[in-house]
């Protein structure tokens, strides 16, 4: 077995297991799993619709997924891709809602701004990483709720008069299409998928393909070897940063210009930075191993709404699941010795 | 050796998987089927809760409690094609849920809170021949009702119970939200408080969120220990750490006078000791009414329904009976409840109007 083979096989392994242990939940706790499965199926499968709310739900998660895989493979643990993702939410609207520009301009300048926001946001935590060796984790983890209560204010201060949503954006600076949405019947689908597309080649172009990428990886790898090789180790560090925090930002864009079309105050967290951790390590931080696993989460977290309905199953059920594949990804060193024994009995 | 460790890895997994069934297990009750009355009808009607859950014990619970009463009385069965609800985790599932409930040719559909308004103005634009519902706030669409309430005047009568309860003249308002419906409970117990004791000082905190008990019980805390004896929440599943924080002070030191003041629905069983009252917000009421409206045809699209003290939509839940100012409270209640329902007494729903209030 080679080992692209193996690192490919481990997260379907982990995925697999993931299901069949919710589905032993499921029996224990006196639920039908096939009922609920074909609920799952259906929710995200069965009309179109849903079809198109499955890519509206993991187009901000290929970002999210991206911008943790990003600071992963240059030995950064980004934590704060959520508050990348809700500044650049905020900038994105912002821009939206300010200006009234023909579209060519509008859309591509609000875009930016969320690209910029969140570029912004990690330099933050990069320079402080490069310069003073604060560690990344602490201070993303902080960052984010900066982010979180900073987005706030400004809702209710500054675009709005104590109001707690900045209302619509204007049409010139919309992702979403009359065209997407009359071939989905009325999904909430948007152009925005196409970006995360073109970021998923960015990313690998820019990692395996250019210099730059090389220099990256090194740091990733060995930071000293890097160092001593002659390479500009802080100035890599927040560069892998900023190219993170860029992906979060425009995933944050993907739902101010796409899903939602405002920014509105929040209670919390949206979860999609969060769950953008877990995209990445099932993924194995490469462009297209997060493509697939983005979709993944996407599928699960768009069918389990239809699961109370359809089979009485609680959705949180759904949550279990992805916890116990993220937890058999992360153990994924049981999957490996068993892949290894499996490949020299074969040998023998 | 390593086989062994793996087999024990796996029937720990199974091991862990009972264990985890037989807790979800405990609290399905509500979810059984309701027994089917005599009348059969073809209505059916559902709800999206916001993200505080169906279990909130507030907001979201109220409105499941009135619409299962709904589906009890008209002998219809939980489920497609009766009466259901789905749960959202997250602001973007809205949309999804509502579309969901809709395109499963539900009669009518609820939104359930103010932070649905968005959604629910978009999907009633898309689907026109279904019926929506939104609650506490207003969506101009000639297929969505609204149903707003006068929670300030509940809010009034809490605070005149508070203001008289009190003891070290102290007492906390935590918030979830600062968004118009929870700024009517904070002007009308304000205004509640001023208009029975003027003398007595009011802490007032918004946690920013309506699902995050932690929070609550992290504030109410600290305005009890900072002198507050008697606080009031209105803020969803925010205020059970409330209610939390009430209980445990009240279970370490008995003889301490502690109390807490519940919302939207009767919250004595949060904590029997120490629920004073409960500012009475009768969702479960309002989705009834509207619900039955629909049912026989007069479904008010494009209207607002206001629910007040004189439409039974609000009010205040009993006294607790330990209290030992509960004659005086009782007494004045009744007395303020008279003023406000002739219209002597406009309760205010703004701070701006809290500004020139002054009970006479």
């Amino acid at each position: 077995m080679s080992k692209r083979f193996k690192s490919i096989l481990t997260p379907i392994i982990a995925v697999l297991l993931g299901i069949i242990v919710g589905t032993i939940i499921m029996l224990v706790s006196g639920y039908n799993p096939v009922a609920a499965f074909t609920a799952l199926w259906n929710g995200a499968f069965g009309e179109v619709y849903y079809l198109g709310e499955v890519v509206r739900q993991f187009t901000p998660y290929i970002l999210a997924g991206l911008a943790v895989a990003f600071a992963f493979r240059v030995g950064l643990f980004n934590i704060g891709v959520e508050g990348q993702f809700l500044v650049g939410w905020l900038a994105a609207v912002w821009v939206g809602v300010a200006f009234d520009l023909p579209r060519v301009i509008h859309l591509p300048l609000a875009i930016l701004a969320a690209i910029v926001a969140g570029a912004l946001w990690a330099f933050i935590p990069g320079l402080l990483k490069a310069r003073f060796r604060v560690h990344e984790v602490i201070v993303t983890i902080m960052m984010n709720y900066v982010a979180l209560h900073v987005s706030n204010y400004l809702i209710r201060n500054v675009i709005t008069n104590h109001g707690d949503n900045s209302g619509p954006i204007h049409k010139s600076a919309t992702l979403r299409s009359p065209w997407l949405e009359s071939i989905t019947d009325y999904s909430r689908l948007h152009w925005g998928i196409l970006l995360a597309i073109i970021s998923c080649f960015i990313m690998w172009f820019l990692l395996e393909r250019t210099t730059r990428g090389f220099e990256l990886r090194s740091v990733g790898f060995n930071q000293h070897a890097a160092q001593y090789a002659g390479m500009n180790v802080n100035k890599n560090i927040i560069l892998s940063m900023v190219i993170s925090g860029a992906f979060a930002g425009l995933a944050g864009a993907m739902e101010g210009l796409g899903t939602f079309e405002y920014a509105a105050v929040k209670g919390g967290f949206s979860g999609v930075g969060f769950d953008g951790i877990a995209v990445a390590l099932l993924g194995g931080n490469t462009a297209l191993g997060v493509f697939f696993s983005a979709i993944l989460f996407g599928v699960l977290k768009v069918g389990a709404l239809n699961m109370p309905l359809e089979a009485g199953v609680p959705n949180e059920l759904v949550d279990i699941i992805i916890a116990l594949i993220v937890f058999f990804v992360a153990s994924s060193y049981f999957i490996r010795v068993f892949l290894d024994r499996i490949s020299k009995k074969e040998v023998k | 050796m390593k086989k062994r460790k793996i087999g024990m890895a796996l029937s720990l997994v199974l091991a862990a998987g009972t264990l985890l069934g037989a807790c979800g297990k405990s609290d399905n009750t509500t979810k059984e089927p309701a027994k089917s009355g005599e009348k059969k009808t073809d209505f059916s009607v559902a709800m999206v809760t916001d993200v505080g859950g169906v279990d909130d014990k507030s907001f979201n619970q109220s409105a499941w409690e009135g619409l299962q009463k709904f589906g009890k009385d008209n002998g219809m069965t939980k489920g497609k094609g009766g009466y259901d609800y789905l749960q959202s985790k997250s602001d973007a599932d809205y949309s999804t849920n509502l579309n969901t409930l809709a395109r499963q040719n539900f009669d009518l559909v609820y939104g359930i809170g103010f932070l649905m308004q968005a959604a629910v103005e978009e999907i009633a634009k898309q689907q026109k021949d279904s019926k929506f519902a939104i609650i506490d706030a207003e969506v101009k669409q000639p297929n969505v009702a609204s149903v707003l309430f006068k929670e300030q005047e509940a809010a009034f009568l809490a605070g005149v119970a508070a203001a008289l309860q009190t003891k070290s003249n102290h007492i906390g308002f935590i918030g979830g939200m600062e968004i118009p419906v929870i700024e009517r409970f904070e002007s009308g117990f304000l205004a509640g408080v001023k208009a029975a004791k003027p003398e007595v000082k009011v802490d007032v905190q918004y946690s920013g969120a309506f699902d995050k008990a932690e929070l609550g019980q992290n504030i109410a805390s600290k305005m009890y220990s900072s002198g507050a004896d008697v606080i009031f929440h209105a803020a969803g599943g925010t205020g059970n750490g409330l209610f939390k924080e009430a209980t445990d002070r009240k279970a370490k030191d008995p003889s301490k006078e502690i109390w807490a003041i519940g919302v939207d629905r009767d919250q004595n069983d949060m904590g029997p000791d120490v629920v004073l009252t409960s500012a009475l917000k009768r969702v479960d009421v309002a989705v009834q009414d509207l619900s039955k409206k629909a049912m026989d045809g007069k479904f008010p699209g494009g209207e607002v329904a206001l629910y007040g003290l004189s439409e039974d939509g609000v009010g205040v839940a009993p006294i607790n009976a330990k209290a030992d100012k509960k004659a005086d409270i009782e007494a004045a209640i009744k007395d303020w409840v008279e003023k406000i329902k002739s219209g002597a007494v406009k309760v205010p729903g703004t701070r701006d109007e809290l500004k020139n209030f002054s009970a006479k």
